[in-house]
């Protein structure tokens, strides 16, 4: 048998993980119920006052969607590398950036892009005024492939080890700051009106250079976890 | 030229000439540290508006400046182990880390501190002080994830990775009081322009930046010194050195 091309095996990389998230929809549903969750705190701790929770909306959404990335991050590659497939990835002729980064689209597919479309949602039960709804979405599809991208680091860099959960989110809360402070103040300036472009700029600047580095990092990442 | 490399990965030679480093860089530090402390406390003339309180300038900027300048030599020593397999480049990371930890701390509370008189209150969520915090969690991450790993080789290759990815921050952290004006003044010393500090306060405060640095760096090199010995314990070279201190 002869060795796909790149292109090929990197679809059905991306298809393998998808259809490995199908069979196991609670995995997909997760995040959205914990997105879910944590909308419904914020009133509780908040106080119901939709003015105030309006106020807060932008912030309150884009902190759950970096949470709920944040906690779906550290399983990335946790089960191929236990089962031993991901040693069998990085012993194959594929370059190993182009796979980290089928890994890492299918990741974003189940988590960031689904989180991106109900958004609207939980927007409306935050009291978010409607005009900002298709900014949110648009930034919060842009953020979260830069969430993917830089949480995929955190897991390369903690999958060898036995306490991984706690320390990932050390590692990569940091980086996710840029995103949060952009991703939410483009919310917020559609909100009062003002415009939205040069934040999405932003955005779309950092996944650029996100997609061009992060893979580098993450393929490292893995083979120093592997070596271990 | 390629003798003295060679020389850089042996650990009793590295740990020779940063003691003789050591014997005479130390003083010196202590002596231009006293000096620039007495120069800008006791002997430069106390600001227009915000009086004395703002002499805590001379510990504030240096320290945040060497944590900054820190950050790079951790990310560099990182890269120089990634890329050329240099031992005592891991050593010089991992030792690196906590003393930039604790700069970026002192940064902060100094911060803290001169911001109370001045601006009313101990913290605000301001562009530059928050970057700052940011610096702290990315110093702390890198000391956890050594901690983590059992393989230390494994470890500090983990960390070089992780310092240069948070490196990609740091012209963020350095540009953000540009991009998110806020109650933090800007940048008072510049290379190029007219610097908007007088001279009789900038000339300590170089001093005071130097003393820093030097500071930085004798701390560096007596954290890698404890740090050879202890990963070369079951060595000859230290048996021989506990040895000869033992008996002297």
């Amino acid at each position: 048998m002869s060795a796909p091309s790149t292109t090929r095996f990197c679809a059905r990389l991306v298809r393998r993980q998808l259809v490995l998230a199908v069979r196991r929809p609670i995995e997909i549903g997760n995040p959205l119920l914990f997105f879910a969750m944590v909308v419904a705190l914020f009133p509780l701790g908040l106080g119901p006052a939709p003015g105030q929770l309006a106020t807060f909306a932008p912030g309150i959404l884009w902190i759950i969607a970096l949470l709920s990335n944040l906690l779906t991050s550290d399983g990335v590659f946790r089960s191929d590398f236990d089962d031993g497939s991901l040693e069998q990835l990085l012993l194959s002729p594929q370059p190993l950036y182009l796979s980290v980064l089928a890994y890492i689209a299918a990741h974003w597919l189940i988590t960031g892009l689904l989180l991106a479309l109900v958004s609207p949602l939980f927007a409306l039960m935050l009291n978010l005024p409607g005009a900002a709804i298709g900014s949110l979405v648009a930034s919060l599809l842009l953020g979260t492939a830069v969430l993917s991208l830089l949480g995929g680091i955190g897991a390369a860099l903690t999958v060898g080890l036995k306490r991984g959960g706690m320390l990932i989110s050390l590692l990569i809360l940091p980086l996710y700051m840029p995103v949060l402070i952009f991703g939410s103040a483009a919310v917020k300036a559609a909100v009062t009106g003002a415009p939205v472009g040069p934040y999405l700029a932003l955005l779309g600047a950092m996944l650029s250079l996100a997609i061009a580095l992060a893979p580098m990092a993450i393929a490292a990442g893995l083979r120093i976890s592997i070596d271990a | 030229m390629w003798s003295f490399f060679h020389k850089l990965g042996s650990p009793p030679w590295l740990y020779g000439i940063s003691g003789s480093i050591l014997r005479w860089l130390l003083p010196l530090t202590l002596l231009a540290l006293v000096a620039g402390m007495v120069w800008g406390l006791l002997f430069t003339a106390p600001d227009f508006r915000q009086g004395n309180s703002y002499r805590i300038i001379y510990i504030h900027v240096p320290a945040a400046v060497v944590a900054l300048a820190g950050y790079y030599v951790m990310a560099l020593a990182g890269a120089v182990n990634l890329i050329w397999k240099m031992k005592m480049a891991d050593v010089a990371m991992k030792a690196a880390a906590p003393i930039g930890a604790a700069l970026t701390f002192i940064a902060l509370l100094t911060g803290a501190i001169w911001g109370k008189p001045t601006w009313g209150t101990w913290w605000v969520w301001d562009a530059r002080i928050t970057s700052m915090l940011i610096l702290l969690f990315l110093y702390l991450g890198v000391v956890a994830l050594y901690e983590a790993f059992d393989n230390k080789e494994a470890a500090g290759k983990a960390c070089a990775v992780l310092s240069l990815v948070g490196m990609v921050n740091i012209p963020i952290i350095y540009k953000s009081v540009d991009w998110w004006y806020s109650l933090h003044q800007p940048a008072s010393i510049k290379f190029t322009g007219e610097s908007t500090i007088d001279p009789s306060m900038l000339y300590p405060l170089l001093l005071m930046i130097t003393a820093f640095y030097a500071l930085f760096t004798c701390c560096l090199l007596m954290n890698m010194r404890a740090e050879l010995l202890r990963r070369e314990s079951r060595t000859n070279w230290v048996r021989k050195l506990a040895q000869g201190a033992g008996r002297g």
